[in-house]
Order: structure tokens, then C-alpha cells, then sequence
């Protein structure tokens, strides 16, 4: 059986399939959140920080936690389609890259935001120049960089192309960045380090964790998707079969 | 090979050499910015020490980065650029030479006015010449990671503001551990040289990677 992995890449065959799986994450997304948010309120240890009551917003995590991960996680898909583009020339993988960012971009923001909730209550300010808060902010720069390159050029060719290498140039940037955020001393690199492993965590949270990374996932594809379909759409209004998809769900 | 890489610098440096405004503009962009921090926080001696050294290269940043979008934009408006992506020579070596010569006019500047910066915030004879050290070897790598937006927003409308949003991250290493090593200096001169030693690390894999990028993104840009 011979199969063409090409066949997908055109956008006109690609619609449609984007269009039956969205349903599906969605529903994946919303039975994910639920279960996640429910587990993380009330499977989990109620008061962490003993009998300090005000510990309560350590259920923050929840939220944090997964987006800053998929924020990260994002940005490697964006490079990852981006290079695809270049090396291939496919359309699809450019539009693929353009739907991403958005996406990623505001589960930076997501991620930032609430953690300045919880710096607010645990360091006593909502913002301090913490290796990790530092880094994630650098890279919704980044992301809003890539947006903004691509929204400034008219020919969509240029664009494409232009903000893939800015988001590749971006990539091998991010390890040296993030280094020298965290080590500001070379010689003292180490000491600044905060010891954490996924291997600490209490199994309720981590569970509820693990969870609501995988429905901000589900939730990255559908939205993705979604704005893929309308990218595909405008880019190939001319094209015969947009033509006749429109004059379908439209008849004169 | 290395005749074009000659006679491209030369040009370069040439026709700066006509219109000197340019290379002065942005010296006294730098100066300036540099004179006005004192004004805004206060011209108490400690403070300004503190802050010295993380001034002069947040303001060595935007100059070199202004001056970026001078760096292929003539050659892109009379048609020179398209020529060269045309001849039979390496785009990445032309690049190199276009950007050695931009160095030499807008960043060697300021390292040479740097000594007379760092007094303005009371720096030590130590200081000024770490100081020294870190933007020679930081500058260049300024340049060359910058030609890369210069070629990605050539002939874009807002090109200069845009080229400050795409770059300003990159070039955050080189603040660091540029900034860095003059704030260590001023305890113990041995400490600075792992500083020194990353930017040169730094500088040789932008030598090496960074015109290779700006070329591609001229081909991309002139498409």
C-alpha cells in the first residue's frame, strides 16, 4: 500500500480534514479542562502550606505551569513548520507556522500574567527579574517579533519566508539568551539554579497538572486549526475550489 | 576571493568618508543618550556608577541599532545590491565585508569615544578599560547579528522601528555579560575575564553564522 504523505499538504485537501478535526479537539479540550480543573480544586491537598490557609494559591499552578510550557513547546512548533516551508516550499507549512503564533503568543502572555498573580502573594511583587520570568518574557518578544515582521510585509512570499528565518535565527538565539539571563556570573552559574523535577511533585497535582497540559495541547490545535482554515481561505480566495465552497454554503 | 571582500570594504568605507554626517550622527546619537541619564536620575557619584556601565551599553545598543538601517538601504534603493546577489562571489563574504565597514564606522566610534563616557560617570582608569575591551569585542557582534533584521526589513515602511523590535532581543547576551564584566571590574580585575572570554566565544560563531543568515534573508528580501 503506498501512501502519499504529500496529499495533505495541498491546502485544498487539507480544509476539509482541518475542518472534521477541530470538532474533536474541541471536545477534547473542554473534557480535559474539566477534568483537570476539577481534579486540581478538589483531589489535591488542601492546604499545602500547612495550617496557612493563604497557601491556596499554589491551585495557580494549575494554569501557569501549562502555559508556560506550551508557550515553549509552541515556539519549536512554529520553527519546526517554518523550516519545513523553507526547505520544502510548501505553502501549507508557512500557514501552519502563521496560525501558531498567535496562540503561542498568548499563552506567554497567559504564563506571564499569572505569574505576576503569584509572585504577588509568595515574593510579595508582582514582577521581579527572575531567570525564568525574564526568559519568557524575552520570548513573547520573540513571538510578537515574528507576528509583527509578518504582518508588516505585503507579499505573503516575502513574509513567509522572512519570519521563518527570523524564527529559525530566533531559536539558536533562545539557548544563548536564556543562558545569560540565568547566569549572569559565568563563573557562578550553578548556585542560581532552582532544583525541581517532575519527580517531587505530589502525584494529585501532578496528575491535574499533566492534565491541563494536555487540554491547553488539544485546545493549541483547535485554535490553530481554526485560524489555518481562515488563513487557507484568504490566501486561496481565487482559487476554483474556495470559489466553489463559497458559492455552495452561499447560493445566489 | 578575498580581493571583492577588499574591494567592497573599501567602497564602503569610501562613500561614508563622502557624506561624513552619517558616521557623526551616530556618535553623537550615542553621546548624547549617554549625557542625559545623569539628568534624569541624578548626578550623585555612586549612583552614577552603578549605573555606568549598563548605560553605556544600553546606549551603545540603540546607536549601532539605528544605524543598521542605513547598512544596505542605498545599495538596495540605486539597484547595487541587486548586482552583487548576482556575481559569481559568496553573498555571505560580500555581507561580511559590507558589515566590517559599517563596524568601522559606527562602532569602532564608540568604542574610542567610551573612555571619555565612562569619566562622565566617574568609572576608574580599570573600569574604562574593561570597558573598552568588552565594546571592542561586543560591538562587532552587535553588527553582525543586526545586518540580519537590516536585510529582513529592507524596504519594509516602519523598517526602523520594526528592525528594533526584531533585534533588541538578540541582543541581550551581549548586554549581559558586556555590562557585566565592567560592573566586576570594579571589584576585582581577574574576575572579568570569563566575560571576556564568552563575548570573544559570541563574537566568533556571529562571524561565522551571522552572514550566512543575512545573506539568506537579502535573497529572501530581494526576491
Amino acid at each position: 500500500m503506498t501512501f502519499n504523505w504529500f496529499k495533505f499538504a495541498s491546502p485544498a485537501s487539507f480544509y476539509p480534514l482541518a475542518g472534521r478535526l477541530i470538532r474533536s479537539f474541541w471536545i477534547l479540550t473542554g473534557v480535559l479542562l474539566v477534568i483537570g480543573l476539577y481534579w486540581g480544586f478538589f483531589q489535591t491537598a488542601d492546604q499545602l502550606g500547612g495550617s496557612n490557609p493563604q497557601k491556596e494559591y499554589y491551585r495557580i499552578i494549575f494554569i501557569h505551569v501549562p502555559a508556560a510550557w506550551m508557550s515553549m513547546w509552541l515556539y519549536i512548533v512554529l520553527v519546526f513548520w517554518a523550516a519545513i516551508g523553507l526547505v520544502f516550499n510548501t505553502r501549507l507549512s508557512f500557514m501552519m507556522a502563521n496560525a501558531v503564533a498567535p496562540t503561542g503568543a498568548v499563552f506567554t502572555f497567559l504564563a506571564l500574567w499569572t505569574g505576576a498573580f503569584w509572585g504577588r502573594p509568595s515574593w510579595g511583587t508582582y514582577w521581579d527579574w527572575d531567570p525564568r520570568l525574564t526568559s519568557e518574557l524575552v520570548l513573547f518578544f520573540m513571538y510578537i517579533g515574528y507576528i509583527a515582521l509578518h504582518s508588516a510585509i505585503d507579499d505573503t512570499r516575502r513574509a513567509d519566508r522572512a519570519s521563518a528565518l527570523l524564527a529559525i535565527v530566533g531559536l539558536v538565539m533562545v539557548p544563548v539568551i536564556y543562558w545569560s539571563i540565568n547566569c549572569p556570573d559565568p563563573t557562578q552559574c550553578a548556585a542560581l539554579h532552582q532544583r525541581s523535577g517532575l519527580g517531587k511533585i505530589d502525584t494529585n497535582i501532578l496528575f491535574s497538572m499533566l492534565t491541563m497540559t494536555l487540554a491547553f495541547w488539544m485546545y493549541s490545535f483547535a485554535t490553530s486549526l481554526m485560524r489555518l482554515r481562515s488563513i487557507i481561505l484568504t490566501r486561496e480566495a481565487e482559487a476554483s475550489w474556495v470559489q466553489e465552497l463559497v458559492s455552495q454554503e452561499h447560493p445566489q | 576571493m578575498w580581493a571583492v571582500f577588499w574591494c567592497v570594504l573599501k567602497r564602503d568605507l569610501l562613500l561614508a568618508l563622502r557624506r561624513r554626517t552619517d558616521v557623526l550622527t551616530t556618535l553623537f546619537f550615542f553621546i548624547i543618550v549617554v549625557s542625559l541619564f545623569p539628568l534624569g536620575v541624578g548626578t550623585e557619584r555612586q549612583v552614577l556608577q552603578i549605573l555606568g556601565p549598563g548605560v553605556v551599553w544600553v546606549a551603545a545598543l540603540l546607536a549601532s541599532m539605528l544605524a543598521l538601517e542605513r547598512l544596505f538601504a542605498a545599495d538596495y534603493e540605486d539597484g547595487t545590491l541587486e548586482q552583487m546577489l548576482l556575481t559569481a562571489q559568496p553573498l555571505s563574504l560580500l555581507v561580511l565585508a559590507k558589515i566590517s565597514a559599517h563596524w568601522l564606522l559606527t562602532g569602532l566610534p564608540l568604542v574610542l569615544i567610551a573612555p571619555l563616557v565612562g569619566m562622565q560617570y566617574h568609572l576608574s582608569d580599570t573600569q574604562i578599560g574593561v570597558m573598552l575591551l568588552a565594546l571592542l569585542l561586543g560591538t562587532p557582534i552587535l553588527s553582525l547579528i543586526g545586518a540580519i533584521g537590516a536585510a529582513l526589513t529592507l524596504g519594509l515602511r516602519g523598517g526602523g522601528i520594526l528592525l528594533a523590535l526584531l533585534i533588541l532581543p538578540l541582543y541581550i547576551p551581549v548586554l549581559v555579560y558586556g555590562a557585566g564584566a565592567v560592573e566586576v571590574s570594579r571589584i576585582a580585575l581577574a574576575d572579568t575575564e570569563p566575560y571576556l572570554l564568552l563575548l570573544s566565544a559570541f563574537l566568533l560563531a556571529a562571524l561565522t553564522l551571522a552572514p550566512l543568515a543575512a545573506a539568506a534573508a537579502l535573497r529572501i528580501s530581494l526576491e
